[in-house]
């Protein structure tokens, strides 16, 4: 009990933290895609990769993050230079929910022109994280 | 009789050079604030206007096209920039505060491309149409590509690289 406590101080303060709240993150889209859809069995990988370069009219999500997550992207319309998107090369990724609740809505709409499921972004964080 | 007219005449002149230098008519009362941006900026806009494009300084835009901006975040300029109503508060708010203070025009253009001054300063005199179509420019929104101080609300003449 004190170990855990210690250990979740830790996860708040230091870098250590961000890999931890990955984990929360992802587990809470896990809870929503059970209660989405009740045949879920468990987030996919593969299923993230395809989602993550499937066009769906020009664009995809690799359009503006690049083919490899693990590198810079570059916004299509403005230009601009986007931080990889891979925790293993920004370990920020996907550690604040509601950064990556509010990212997933505007680029989901913009590139599926609706919202995303829970298991979709469970797919796609589990992609991203098996990125070593 | 001839002193009469000549004081009308400098009176006049002097009213038209008092004009002209009101830096507000200049640009048909479209004209960019000074300063552009305050020493002291907002974190939540520069995390939220500066993650898709540069964030733009509040003082190139008035009041006015800020509001209208800010109302229209789900459908901004074909993207989804939506933000939750405390954030967009607090961002409306900053950028109101320190919009253009040298703005005498009633229209509110939502683009900084679009206004009187922007396009005095970058017309084909400045900037030759082709400049505009290269890669490492791609938009006329893409300040930082000739001046590498936007993200700072530096537009210094002094520091502008077109790139090639
Ligand atoms: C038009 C360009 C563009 C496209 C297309 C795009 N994104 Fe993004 N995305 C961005 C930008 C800009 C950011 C925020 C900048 C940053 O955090 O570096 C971002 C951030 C994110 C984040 C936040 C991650 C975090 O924790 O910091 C997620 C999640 C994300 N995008 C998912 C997606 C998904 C899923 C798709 C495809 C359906 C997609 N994006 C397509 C531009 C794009
Ligand atoms: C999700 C991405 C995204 C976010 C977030 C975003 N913008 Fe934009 N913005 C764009 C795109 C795309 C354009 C069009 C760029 C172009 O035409 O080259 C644009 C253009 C603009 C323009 C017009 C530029 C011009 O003169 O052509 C203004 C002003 C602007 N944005 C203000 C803001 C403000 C204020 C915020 C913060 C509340 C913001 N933007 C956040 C994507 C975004
Ligand atoms: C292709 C390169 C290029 C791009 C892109 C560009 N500018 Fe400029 N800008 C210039 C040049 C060149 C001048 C100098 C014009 C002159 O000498 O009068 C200038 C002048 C200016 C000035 C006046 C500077 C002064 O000291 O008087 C401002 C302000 C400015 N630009 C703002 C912007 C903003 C805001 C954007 C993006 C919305 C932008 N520019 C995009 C090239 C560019």
């Amino acid at each position: 009990m004190k170990k855990l406590l210690i250990a979740s101080a830790l996860a708040l303060s230091l870098p250590l933290g961000a890999v931890a709240n990955q984990i929360q993150v992802q587990e809470a889209y896990r809870a929503a895609a059970k209660q989405e859809n009740p045949g879920f069995k468990d987030f996919s990988a593969t299923r993230g990769q395809a989602f993550y370069s499937a066009k769906s009219g020009d664009t995809a999500c690799a359009t503006c993050h690049g083919d490899s997550p693990k590198a810079h992207g570059k916004h299509a319309k403005t230009g601009k230079d986007i931080l990889p998107l891979a925790p293993s090369a920004n370990a920020q990724r996907f550690s604040d929910a509601s950064k990556v609740e509010k990212w997933f809505k505007r680029n989901c709409n913009d590139v599926l022109k609706r919202a995303c499921t829970s298991e979709e972004k469970g797919d796609f964080m589990a992609y991203l994280l098996s990125l070593k | 009789m001839k002193t009469p007219i000549v004081i009308a005449l400098v009176l006049s002149l002097s009213a038209l050079a008092a004009q002209a230098g009101e830096h507000g008519d200049k640009y048909a009362g479209e004209s960019r604030g000074k300063p552009l941006q305050p020493a002291q900026t907002n974190a939540k806009w520069q995390q939220e206007c500066g993650s898709c494009h540069t964030a733009f300084a509040p003082g190139l835009l008035p009041a006015a096209s800020w509001r209208k901006i800010m109302a229209g975040l789900d459908k901004h300029f074909g993207a989804d920039a939506s933000l939750n109503a405390a954030e967009n508060q607090e961002i409306t708010a900053w950028l109101v505060e320190h919009a253009s203070n040298r703005w005498r025009a009633s229209a509110a253009p939502l683009r900084i491309t679009d206004t009187a001054w922007f396009q005095r300063k970058h017309d084909a005199h400045e900037i030759s149409p082709a400049v505009w179509k290269r890669p490492a420019v791609k938009s006329r929104a893409n300040c930082q590509a000739c001046h590498a101080g936007a993200d700072k609300g530096d537009f210094n003449e002094h520091r502008i690289r077109i790139p090639k």
